[in-house]
């Protein structure tokens, strides 16, 4: 018996029973489309993940004051604060690294009736590269107004957006706390991050922030950019040794300030997402797997109701073979089908989801051949069961099946 | 208890022989052994001088392929394919080509008188139709043996002579030996050679003219 022929035999049958089987690949559809949908729609989180990190810098690292506490919230214990020798210290001592100071403050922004409290934070001009924030129009800060801490302020687009809408910023006059503070750049868009708005900023000399808005010439936090790839272990190493000798920290007694590595979170936000994303496929699978026994049901009704069928092939000349092989064709391509409608779909729909997520549509052909091949497989297995019981049938029994 | 017993029988290439006797006498048994449906749980039987016990499935379910044609009351053709489709299956268990099927089976319904009918299904057809129809693809494969289990049974009279006329005809034209189980004394006349069974044993053997006096 000729291959081509099994096919057609096999689409035969589908045909006849458009309904039934529609509805008995129903189970392998939706399993496919699960699968294929949550291990993308993972692996976008993934990608998401990946580039938000990216976003706020690489080989970025944060250096606080205080003891990093695990759990939630990250409680941090008071301790002294950094002040601009130690940012000096750190650029002078340690090679290959970009610094920038950070100090915020939550203060209300006024531009004329448009009234907002928003985080304020004085830095220097590398805080433009280090947090890998460019200024999109007009300049960074000078080197004189960093010197004097001058009135002179670099705002995100949100806040461009929000306050201005469609008035020019870049020469106005913006009023920061008490201080009439002049707009001198825009920094380029670049959207949510890890939850937070980094548009919606609002930066000045520190000299400015420390002496207009907080009344101290404190450091919150020290921003460090390692130059090169794969150095930010070293960095913090130096930084550490640095610090704690800086502070007059003894032996045995613990940091009282952190370093924290964008990668640890991005590394811990990573597995996450990974942990999620294999969590979600295995759920799906099982639904394939419920699909596949629904093939095998429906193939055991559909040997028992053509029982008089298969005793009438066995009796003009087939073999028990090209009856199991009958069957398992059509098993088969049943959940073929199933698979390729649930590709489709599963790919229609991570479409979907993340256009309106705005998340990265990440497309894995490994994934896709995984889905596909899973429920051929299925159709293997769940149909070969019924397909032996037909090749099985005593051909005079089956002759007499009413 | 065996269906059969002491049974002592030989048919010979281009017989036509009739084989009767009351339900439950063995005569059906007797069908599915010469078909190879089924094979003997004790004796023996060959075909062609072949012993058949021997055989696996497969050998049986090949030698059904090359050797004979069946045809049964209730006609058994497959439903909702056509005439041609049915009468073109046994090729495609054969593996033979599409084109050589359709030529084949088309010879095969002309030879009994349905060619313009290729195209209807079963459902189409009428009884004594249909029988052609199952007659015609127990012929496709040009087996040497055609056994036919009551072939006039779901049929009225006149349609039957029509069929037993048509049986009648391919014998003169090919060299076939034909076998054909029947109740009705009617249709065993048409027959050489008559076998009557009686609770498994062969009671009476000859012409139809010995035998059913």
């Amino acid at each position: 018996m000729r291959l081509a022929d099994t096919l057609g035999m096999a689409v035969q049958a589908i045909v006849r029973n458009k309904l039934r089987s529609f509805l008995t690949t129903l189970g392998i559809i939706i399993g496919v489309a699960s699968v294929v949908a949550m291990v993308h729609l993972g692996q976008s989180a993934t990608r998401s993940v990946t580039e938000q990190i990216a976003s706020i810098g690489s080989n970025l690292l944060f250096v606080m004051p205080g003891t990093a506490q695990r759990g939630p919230g990250g409680v941090r214990t008071s301790a002294e604060p950094f002040a601009m020798d130690d940012v000096e210290a750190l650029r002078r001592e340690i090679a290959g690294i970009l610094v920038a100071p950070g100090l915020s403050r939550s203060t209300s922004v006024v531009l004329g009736n448009a009234n907002e409290t928003l985080s304020v934070e004085g830095t220097s001009n590398e805080y433009f590269t280090v947090r890998n924030h460019a200024v999109a129009q007009g300049r960074g800060f000078e080197a004189a107004e960093q010197r004097s801490g001058a009135a002179v302020c670099v705002i995100g687009q949100t806040v461009v957006d929000e306050m201005y809408g469609l008035q020019e910023p870049l020469g106005s006059t913006l009023r920061v706390g008490r201080t009439a503070c002049q707009v001198v750049g825009v920094l380029e868009a670049k959207g949510q991050s890890m939850g937070q708005d980094r548009d919606k900023a609002v930066l000045m000399p520190i000299k400015a922030v420390q002496r207009r808005l907080v009344g101290e010439l404190d450091v919150g936090v020290v921003y460090v950019s390692a130059l090169v790839d794969g150095t930010t272990q070293r960095v913090q190493g130096e930084i550490e040794a640095l610090l704690r000798q800086r502070r007059r920290l003894a032996e045995g007694e613990p940091d009282d300030f952190y370093v924290r590595d964008t990668q640890d979170i991005a590394d811990a936000l990573e597995q996450t997402t990974a942990t999620l994303t294999i969590l979600l496929g295995a759920i799906a699978a099982v639904s394939l797997l419920v699909g596949g026994i629904g093939i095998m049901n429906i193939m055991l009704v559909s040997v028992t109701e053509r029982t008089r069928e298969i005793g009438i092939r066995l009796a003009i000349g087939a073999r028990s073979g090209d009856v199991q092989t009958q069957f398992l064709v059509e098993s088969v391509l049943l959940a073929t089908l199933g698979g390729l409608v649930g590709l489709l779909l599963g790919v229609g729909g991570t479409w979907l989801v993340t256009e309106r997520l705005a998340m990265p549509f990440v497309l894995s052909p490994a994934v896709m051949a995984l889905g596909f091949s899973f429920s051929v497989a299925i159709g293997v297995a769940f149909g070969y069961f019924p397909a032996r019981k037909a090749a099985r049938l005593n051909p005079i029994e089956a002759l007499r099946h009413e | 208890m065996h269906a059969l017993a002491g049974v002592d029988l030989t048919i010979r290439a281009g017989e036509f022989v009739a084989v009767m006797g009351p339900s439950g006498s063995g005569k059906s048994t007797c069908m599915n052994l010469l078909g190879c449906l089924d094979v003997p749980s004790a004796g023996e039987y060959r075909f062609c001088g072949v012993p058949v016990a021997g055989l696996s499935r497969d050998a049986l379910a090949l030698l059904r392929r090359h050797y004979m044609g069946f045809v049964f009351q209730s006609f058994n053709l497959l439903p909702r394919i056509t005439a041609l489709d049915n009468v073109a299956l046994p090729l495609v268990y054969a593996g033979e080509g599409r084109e050589r099927r359709r030529r084949r089976a088309m010879a095969a319904l002309t030879s009994v008188g349905l060619a313009e009918r290729a195209m209807a299904t079963s459902s189409q057809l009428s009884g004594g139709q249909q029988q052609r129809v199952a007659i015609a693809r127990a012929l496709v494969t040009e087996p040497p043996l055609l056994l036919a289990d009551e072939p006039t049974g779901n049929l009225d009279t006149a349609r039957a002579e029509e069929i037993m006329g048509l049986l009648a005809a391919l014998r003169a034209d090919r060299d076939i030996t034909i076998v054909m189980v029947t109740h009705e004394p009617d249709i065993a006349a048409h027959a050489d050679r008559v076998l009557y069974f009686v609770d498994g044993r062969l009671t009476c053997d000859g012409t139809p003219a010995e035998v059913l006096a």
